[in-house]
């Protein structure tokens, strides 16, 4: 401990969180629920852009780093989608409506909705989980639907009952004009109708056209393979974007857990796009 | 310029201390480490390296960070307070004053770390002359002159006496201060004796630490357009071999910045979430719950090294994250160092 007699005073650092409470739980699929937060005051706690996190913690517990599944055009509140795979995440999946954690934030960088992002055609690729970072900016992009050009979703996950956000998919997104939404399964399954098979070779049957930019999310060898794809239908990596993620402890690029060569994942990530990756050690 | 007896230091450093914490590298259990002063504490100046560096005074081993309660299912966050008491540490060498700078670009870079903010704003640090460099000294590699270390007020103890030098703002106000002590001898000095006396310590201090066996090491290869080139030496593989993971060498490093946070749990005390040292060698340091991105010693050992001499640079301007004060190369129980892996990778051996 510091041996300093100092009485100091206060002032909030950045590692100091705020409270936030839990408004709402709905149960996705059997590993993952998504959590509503708000302050306090019933307000948002923050303003943040699609693709950026947060450090979600229960003192005592833990805490770590999620992405912000809702998208910035809610007013209202931010929600994460988190699935059950550690300590962390095993206590949050036990919580109830009303009760009380921390979140700091928003950290890292953003999909870049306003400026790369604007104008063009976007092929969203996400498998299992990977869909709650690409969930704000999708929202965020049918909230200002006349920015872009034509929409398509490509979603996977291991079955039926681990699609994540399904009501969503199928009740807005699929609904809306200019979106087309392509959902797979690894495996067969008895009472789905639809596409079965891996991600990355149901891209490659769906034949889009080169002239999209792509968002892929999901696990590492999703992503890897889905680029592969990507790459054999005459994509460029220019015009591929993804999210990397590595253990973090401080969210703001200081206590050196993240780094993939001189690069911060929490501060010049989590969004990358795919050409940068490159330049990288492969160290994610 | 002020000089004043040696004997005479347990008298500067008492006036110090009646107004101010002191932090003055200090033998206990036959070791030499920083430590905050008392009056009648017998204090070392003359061991050339502290076990641990003096990143404690500003980056503690292990600080709290907020304190944190759960009554009737609301949350309540107390912050640990901030340091706003003035401290100054003596007898910081040049090494350990360039480290703080590499401290410096990390932690008051935005967003700023308010905690180690409030000690480098309170702290005034005094450093001390190396007159007799080692052979594990190599910091002349990294542009550091031991003979000028620099800091707020820079001091050189050369027979019986201590010659005080004040160099920034922070400096010129303790030496205000402490006139009533560093003026009862000045007078007796005129100030240009006292310069040319001190300009040829300087000398002779410069004249040892060119002719030691690590001073002319070649890092011409360590820059970050050899990243790649680097990362996928085979070197590596021998380098690392004989690594034990114990992370001593990044708990004596000056520039090690790594830190964990965690929690401690008081039961209906509440829950204390504090920040502590970590180190890059343990395999713990980057596992998550879906994998971990170094599983061996090798990528552990391989990563401390670039960003000692690769990746920190290209973030701040070229500037090395090794000051050369040679702990590692003392402490390592495997003998191994950053000095075998400059001269490896370097292309030297």
């Amino acid at each position: 401990m510091c041996e300093c007699s100092c009485g100091g005073k206060t002032k909030t650092d950045v590692l100091i969180p705020m409270i936030g409470v839990i408004t709402d739980i709905r149960t996705e699929t059997p590993d993952v629920k998504t959590f509503r937060v708000v302050g306090r005051d019933g307000r948002k706690l923050f303003e943040h852009m699609p693709g950026q996190c947060a450090m979600v913690s229960v003192p005592g517990v833990g805490e770590a780093m999620f992405s912000i599944t809702s998208s910035p055009t809610n007013t209202e509140f931010q929600e994460f989608s988190i699935k059950r795979c550690g300590t962390l995440t095993d206590y949050l999946h036990e919580m109830n409506v009303g009760e009380e954690i921390t979140v700091r934030g928003p950290y890292g960088n953003a999909f870049p909705v306003e400026t790369a992002l604007k104008g063009q055609n976007l092929l969203f690729i996400a498998g299992g989980i990977g869909l709650a970072p690409l969930r704000s900016v999708i929202n965020y992009v049918l909230d200002k639907r006349d920015n872009y050009g034509t929409i398509d979703i490509l979603y996977g996950s291991r079955s039926k009952d681990d699609l994540v956000q399904l009501k969503e998919i199928q009740e807005v997104w699929a609904k809306t004009p200019g979106v087309n939404v392509y959902l797979t399964i690894d495996r067969e399954q008895e009472g789905w109708d639809g596409h079965v098979g891996f991600v990355p070779s149901y891209l490659k049957e769906l034949e889009f056209a080169t002239d999209k930019t792509v968002l892929v999310c999901g696990p590492p060898v999703m992503i890897k393979f889905s680029l592969q794809s990507l790459i054999e239908m005459g994509f460029e990596k220019t015009q591929v974007y993804t999210t990397l993620e590595l253990r973090m402890k401080c969210g703001v690029g200081k206590c050196g857990r993240c780094n993939i060569g001189s690069k911060y994942v929490c501060k010049d990530g989590p969004v990358f796009r795919c050409d940068e990756i490159d330049e990288l050690p492969p160290e994610y | 310029m002020y000089r004043i007896e040696t004997a005479g230091l347990a008298e500067l450093f008492a006036a110090i201390s009646e107004t101010q914490d002191l932090f003055l590298p200090l033998r206990k259990a036959d070791q030499t480490n920083y430590g905050l002063w008392s009056e009648g504490e017998p204090f070392d100046l003359d061991t050339l390296k502290t076990v641990k560096s003096a990143k404690d005074c500003f980056f503690p081993q292990s600080e709290v960070l907020y304190r944190c309660k759960s009554e009737d299912g609301k949350l309540s966050i107390d912050p640990q307070k901030l340091c706003d008491r003035a401290f100054v540490v003596f007898g910081m060498r040049a090494c350990d004053v360039k480290a703080v700078e590499v401290l410096d670009n990390v932690f008051l870079s935005e967003p700023v770390d308010t905690f180690y903010a409030a000690r480098r704003e309170h702290g005034t640090i005094v450093s001390l002359a190396c007159h007799e460099p080692e052979e594990t000294c190599f910091c002349a590699n990294f542009g550091i002159d031991a003979a000028a270390p620099g800091a707020d007020v820079e001091t050189w103890i050369i027979e019986d006496s201590l010659y005080w030098k004040p160099l920034t703002e922070k400096g010129e106000a303790l030496t205000e201060s402490l006139k009533a002590v560093l003026e009862s001898t000045e007078k007796e000095t005129p100030a240009e004796e006292a310069e040319k006396t001190v300009a040829e310590e300087q000398e002779a201090i410069r004249k040892i630490i060119e002719k030691l066996p690590l001073s002319h090491l070649d890092l011409s290869r360590f820059k970050p357009e050899h990243t790649m080139e680097l990362f996928d030496s085979p070197l590596w593989e021998e380098l690392y071999k004989p690594c034990l993971a114990c992370g001593t060498c990044t708990f004596v490093c000056p520039t090690c910045q790594c830190y964990d946070i965690r929690d401690f749990d008081g039961g209906k005390n509440g829950v204390q979430r504090y920040r502590c040292w970590d180190s890059c060698m343990y395999s713990d340091f980057t596992m998550m719950a879906h994998g971990n991105m170094r599983t061996s010693q090798i990528q552990r050992f391989r990563q401390r090294f670039m960003h000692k001499l690769v990746y920190y640079p290209a973030n701040y301007d070229g500037l090395y994250s090794c000051v050369g004060c040679g702990r590692c190369v003392s402490k390592c129980p495997a003998s191994l160092n950053i000095v075998k892996v400059i001269k490896k990778l370097g292309g030297e051996v």
